[in-house]
């Protein structure tokens, strides 16, 4: 069957208007906080054949990009060879384990088939972040789990949903296994309720454009997304490109863990070899195979976003399988850092790697942390228990059109941080402050954005910190010249003493009492272009705002600022002209 | 201004948009209508504002009212043309504007840049500390707060905000700080950070209150002059200024509460399609606007439109005071259509905008785009183009189509422009279908008002797309919003926070704030110098599953529910927007809400098309014929709207024009007309 254009451009949108809606109703039913303000969740229409992507949400969390082609696949090749059960219409499955294709265990996936004619024509699938799953920490964010057990319940695919209703025996060892578990059915029957909306909509497009046009579209499509990745990846003169980066420590071992990334373009594809990598660590932050290869994707989405997310846009980028790297986790490495740092220190060397060949679409390295810090404890006087997440922002990296912007969300996210207002109703704790974290932002033509600056009191009781963030040792790398944005700082005053923790950005149930205080500064992000080459006006313009020093223009910048904060422009000259030569 | 005059039954609406100035001039004694379009004086609109009152020979002084609708406000932050205006906030948080809540623009792509409303010197810092709970914890340090405001002051700022964490919780000193900025810089353009929204969240509040202040000199400026230059010419009454609730404030007050005009023009032709809807019989109204660069959509249920709490005018601009939820969506008449790497059609997001704008304007676009393609296509009469001050012929269009667009799609260049007009046509009917959603709402439940300049060339395609029925043309779709600003009402709207279980709410407690809130509303209401034939009260609530985050708006029958009517209401609203029932969780009552309005008395819009031009036959109302594309040429016949026949039934395909834009009516739909002159299209298979 060949399509016109027209109508394949119609399908498209039509697909991607199921994801979308798919998406919407997902959050708007959702009681979990993460899901419903953070949108950590992600819908989707996958193969029949092979769980191939065919459409993804728009509003998805990225990190998602790409990941339950995994999952689905496994899935059906599970019920193919009998390890999981056929399902009958109505049926819909749940699945979070880690190495069958997913994140960490909190992101619980569901995946439904859409039948016709008692036929699977394709399946629905959404990822949901629970906010428990069972483990040693409410939350599941153990920065120092050595195996996946300590990290929470881990669910093969089994149907959850049986010919539409709720088995009530699966449910009832879920809840027993998982923290505040009178709440998560609202969740459960949002994450199914989305996957029925899917199934509403994909069949009234399915009834009027028929199902033979509408299969046809998609293979159509596939081969057109990936000509339309192709067209970009021509866009990068053949050769390689190298990057490294570096998280922090596993959590366990306080060493960092080494990311290599060689990108050899042909013209016709990218091939990513991770070669030389970090061995698999003790600590959980390790990656399984699906996040791995989904950071790439990701990194991809954001240099070109137009390409829209589909198998096929995938097919032009070649990711050689990093076995025997952290970066391919085998069970029972512990993994509950993979979706969030980990995911984006690959997209950053991928940035990093790409910037010299892309300079006007890629970005220098932004912040790339999500700055999980969870603070869980109890009021005894007032007979109640806490668990308070504090995510943050940072800077992000400048680039060819102007500076980075400050305290944006993490690479893989799009979640808002909540209001300190918000904390200090909920949880026993006071702000001292929520600042731009001056002098932050890495130095370039077009610098890095600033990073977050905040300290935070216990003001009751007794409570524990923990922290999952990471660029502690190196900060987000600069670019074409730029300097890297500064690190990430944490310092905790106990008893009046200070002190920042061993592993610099990770660190497990550090203990408080009231009156105890964490500080935080996040990382800045990348400049861009040699900051000599900035114009001083606003080099000027950055110190009369408080951003930078006098002091930080003339070092970072080579700008000598005279009264009032205007630039001398004689002696500016001449400390630029003393560093070139 | 005073009330003494006699009241010579002569309303003028009138609205300023980035291009034009549009005047409604309503006579009810003599029943007469008069309108006037004239363009807008952007450096002074108030010339454009009486410009188009003698456009239209309106007896200034004669006049009963005058409602303006404008867009000084809304301008003003998006250009960031706003005056010098500082901050005084709580030690450690002069950050917030900046920061805002951790985001960026886009999904997808890192890149991006904001600009706060206030710049970093000009935001200081003062010790002061309340908790959550409205505790002090850290007194008002008084001689850093003089400080400050001197500080200030010596920078030649005009506005001043402050606001302080935990305010909402106890404002005490905010009030103080304000006693004390009033005594040493006396000045009205001094904005409190609770006075306007008293709701947590210090972005939220600071941003609201930080465009408070920075637009209030401004359009104090501009409502004074525009009073000014009115009195002069021996207007005596009072002038109304239109809110982004769709209800009107005078303009002796409006400045006080600045933000609330953002959004004044789009809300105020939400107004009059609610009006007219309900006038028409169809109450329920997905409003479609199309113009030359966006479309706005908004969601009318019960003649009543949606009104949001929460609008985020463009990115980290989020202006939390109550405003008819109006959504800018997908494509306008300027989007961009184009081929991509992948071999697909594209239409927008890019758009050729105003300058040089699509090729038909003749100024200068190369570019084609869906305004070229209705004219390509015959929809669109290829005569004004010779109108318009230009070279650009319909063969220059139909090169650039079949260059850009035909060759790559192996199509001709009407087949491309066709195709243009599909894809655009898909995309805004999944646009409108989203917000529609979001709103908890089918779309197939309600009838599509089109109107803005290009809103009727496209309604029938997107009604069907959407599986909407129905379209409701208006008689002038061109004017709708300074239509809005003559029917509006007044209106206050309410909030109070309640948060508990349902079964934990003193409802007899609840009973007293609705009480509270009427009387209050009421009260405000009888304070205006407008007459008002009935006051409405619209009470509801805002109710959730515990745990949940988002909230359900539930309308309520009266202002005395009982719990198990609030239980009932809530669960069969949840049920109806999300197909599940959640026996196993209670639900809460979070929010309190009442809308108080005073409906002023009837206007008739029959007399919107003079009945006197009206011919007796469709024959005669016939201007002509053209061929337009409906899958291939179809000699289509073409009407003045205003000649129509009162009773007239058309049967699609047909064309029908009029001064301010051109009606599509498609192959087997119908159209007709009622009392007032709207045109009803009912879509080929509807019931």
């Amino acid at each position: 069957m060949t399509l016109d254009p027209i109508t394949l451009s119609v399908i498209q949108s039509g697909l991607q208007q199921v994801c979308d809606e798919m998406d919407l109703s997902f959050s708007r039913a959702a009681f979990s906080p993460v899901i419903a303000e953070a949108n950590d969740r992600s819908d989707g229409i996958y193969s029949a054949e092979d769980g191939s992507l065919i459409a993804q949400g728009s509003q998805g969390l990225p990190v998602f990009v790409g990941t339950m082609q995994y999952s689905t696949r496994t899935l059906i090749e599970w019920i193919a060879d009998g390890r999981a059960i056929a399902p009958k219409p109505g049926d819909i499955y749940i699945v979070n384990d880690p190495y069958l294709g997913g994140t960490h265990l909190m992101d619980v996936r569901f995946a439904m088939p859409v039948w016709r004619d008692g036929k699977i024509f394709c399946w629905l699938s959404n990822t949901g972040h629970w906010p428990d799953t069972g483990g040693a920490v409410p939350g599941g964010f153990s920065a120092s789990a050595t195996a996946v057990e300590q990290e929470g319940l881990r669910l093969p695919p089994v149907r959850l949903f049986k010919e539409g209703k709720l088995d009530p025996e699966i449910y009832g060892i879920i809840c027993s296994n998982i923290r505040v578990a009178d709440q998560r059915i609202g969740d459960v029957k949002a994450q199914a309720a989305a996957l029925y909306v899917g199934e509403s909509r994909l069949t009234r497009l399915l009834d009027r454009y028929g199902d033979d046009t509408v299969r046809a579209a998609i293979a159509e499509l596939r081969v057109r997304a990936a000509e339309q990745m192709r067209a970009g990846i021509r866009e990068i003169a053949p050769g390689t490109y190298a990057a490294t980066a570096y998280v922090d420590s596993d959590g366990v071992v306080n060493e960092p863990l080494e990311i290599r990334l060689t990108i050899t373009a042909t013209g016709e594809k990218l091939i990513f070899d991770f070669a030389g990598s970090s061995a698999p660590c003790a600590g959980p932050m390790n990656s399984v195979l699906a996040t791995t290869l989904s950071s790439v994707y990701l990194a991809m989405r954001h240099i070109f976003p137009d390409v829209p997310i589909s198998a096929g846009a995938f097919e032009p980028l070649e990711i050689i399988r990093p076995t025997g790297t952290f970066l391919d986790a085998q069970y029972p490495r512990p993994v509950s850092g993979c979706a969030a740092e980990v995911s984006q220190r690959i997209a950053e060397a991928v940035f990093a790697a790409l910037v010299e060949a892309l300079p006007e679409r890629v970005t220098a390295s932004p912040a790339g942390s999500s700055g999980n810090f969870a603070l869980g404890g109890s009021v005894p006087e007032e007979g109640r228990n806490f668990v308070m997440y504090q995510i943050s922002g940072g800077g992000y990296g400048g680039w060819s059109g102007g500076d980075g912007i400050s305290n944006g969300c993490s690479t893989i996210g799009i979640s808002k941080a909540p209001p300190v207002e918000i904390m200090e109703q909920a949880y026993p704790v006071l702000y001292h402050r929520y600042a731009l974290r001056e002098g932050s932002g890495g130095a370039g033509r077009h610098r890095g954005g600033f990073g977050l600056d905040y300290e935070v009191e216990l003001r009751k009781g007794t409570a524990r910190a923990s922290f999952v963030m990471d660029h502690g040792r190196f900060g987000p790398q600069g670019a074409l010249g730029g300097r890297d944005g500064m690190v990430n700082h944490v310092t905790v005053t106990r008893g009046g003493e200070t002190f920042t923790p061993e592993h610099l950005s990770k660190a497990q149930d550090i203990p408080l009492t009231a009156g105890d205080r964490v500080r935080v500064g996040t990382p800045g992000g990348g400049g861009y272009g040699d900051p000599f080459t900035r114009p001083p006006e606003l080099v000027a313009e950055d110190v009369r705002l408080g951003r930078y020093s006098a002091e930080e223009a003339r070092a970072l910048f080579g700008v000598a600022l005279g009264a009032g904060c205007v630039p001398d422009i004689v002696a500016t000259e001449a400390l630029r002209a003393a560093r070139r030569f | 201004m005073t009330e003494t005059a006699a009241s010579s039954g002569i309303v003028a609406g009138i609205d300023v948009g980035g291009t034009f100035t549009d005047l409604v001039l309503y006579d009810s004694r003599a029943g007469a209508v008069r309108l006037a379009k004239v363009p807008t004086t952007l450096d002074n609109q108030s010339t454009g504002v009486v410009g188009a009152l003698d456009a239209a020979g309106a007896e200034i002084a004669a006049l009963d009212l005058i409602v303006h609708g404008t867009t000084t406000t809304t301008n003003a932050v998006l250009e960031r043309a706003l005056c010098k205006t500082g901050l005084i906030t709580t030690m450690g948080f002069r950050d917030v504007l900046e920061l805002g809540r951790r985001t960026r623009p886009q999904a997808y792509g890192l890149k991006g840049s904001f600009r706060p409303l206030i710049p970093r010197d000009l935001r200081l810092e003062i010790p002061e500390r309340m908790d959550a709970s409205g505790a002090e914890l850290v007194a008002l340090d008084e001689p850093a707060l003089r400080d400050a405001i001197e500080r200030l002051k010596a920078e030649g700022c005009e506005a001043l905000v402050i606001h302080f964490l935990h305010a909402y919780a106890n404002p005490a000193h905010e009030l103080r700080a304000g006693e004390i900025a009033a005594e040493l810089w006396p000045n009205e353009n001094i904005t409190l950070g609770h006075a306007l929204l008293s709701e947590s969240r210090e972005f939220e509040r600071g941003v609201t209150a930080a465009v408070n202040a920075s637009v209030q000199p401004l359009l104090r400026r501009y409502v004074e002059r525009l009073a000014d230059r009115l009195v002069a010419r021996g207007y005596r009454h009072e002038l109304l200024v239109m809110n982004g609730n769709g209800g009107m404030v005078s303009a002796r007050i409006v400045a006080k509460e600045a933000a609330k005009t953002v959004m004044s023009g789009p809300a105020s032709g939400v107004m009059a399609a609610a009006y007219t809807g309900r006038r028409a019989g169809i109450p329920d109204l997905l409003t479609y606007d199309m113009g030359g660069t966006s479309t706005d959509v908004a969601l009318i249920r019960g003649a009543e439109p949606a009104v949001s709490h929460e609008i985020e005018i463009e990115y980290a601009m989020p202006i939390h005071v109550p405003m008819v939820d109006v959504r800018t969506v997908g494509a306008g008449g300027g989007s961009i259509a184009r081929v991509n790497a992948a071999g697909l059609l594209q239409v927008g997001p890019e758009s050729a905008g105003s300058t040089p704008g699509p090729i038909c304007y003749g100024r200068g676009g190369t570019r084609p785009t869906i305004s070229d393609a209705n004219l390509l296509l015959g929809r669109m009469n290829p005569e004004k183009l010779n109108a318009a001050s230009s070279q650009v012929s319909l063969d220059t269009i139909r090169t650039i189509f079949a260059a850009d667009l035909g060759v790559p799609l192996g199509v001709t260049a009407e087949d491309a422009a066709a195709a243009v007009l599909r894809i655009a046509t898909a995309k805004m009917a999944d646009a409108v279908r989203m917000v529609s959603i979001s709103l908890g709402e089918d779309p197939r439940d309600f009838a599509l008002f089109a109107f803005g300049g290009a809103g009727p060339l496209h309604a029938s395609a997107i009604a069907r797309e959407l599986g909407v029925p129905r379209v409701l043309v208006p008689a002038r779709p061109g004017i709708t919003n300074a239509l809005g600003c003559v029917v509006a009402d007044l209106r206050h709207d309410f909030v109070n926070t309640v948060n508990k279980p349902l079964d934990l709410v003193d409802i007899e407690a609840l009973h007293a704030v609705f009480a509270r809130q009427i009387e209050t509303g009421t009260a405000a209401i009888a304070a205006e110098a407008v007459e008002v034939e009935e006051i409405r009260v619209i009470p509801s609530v805002d109710m959730q599953f515990i745990g949940q985050t988002h909230l359900l708006r539930v309308p309520l029958p009266g202002p005395t529910p009982t719990r198990e009517e609030l239980r009932a209401l809530f669960e069969a609203a949840y049920f109806r927007r999300f197909q599940v029932e959640l026996p196993e969780i209670r639900p809460a009552l979070v929010n309190v809400n009442t809308s108080v309005i005073g409906r002023r008395s009837e206007i008739d819009l029959g007399l919107l098309i003079d009945a006197a031009g009206r011919r007796a036959t469709l024959a005669e109302a016939q201007t002509g014929s053209r061929p337009v594309w409906f899958d291939g040429w179809v000699e289509t016949p073409v009407y003045w709207r205003d000649h129509l026949p009162a009773t007239a039934v058309i049967a699609g395909p047909a064309i029908i024009e009029q001064m301010d834009t051109t009606i599509v009516l498609e192959p087997g739909d119908s159209a007709a007309q009622d009392h007032d002159g709207n045109i009803l299209i009912t879509l080929k298979g509807a019931a």
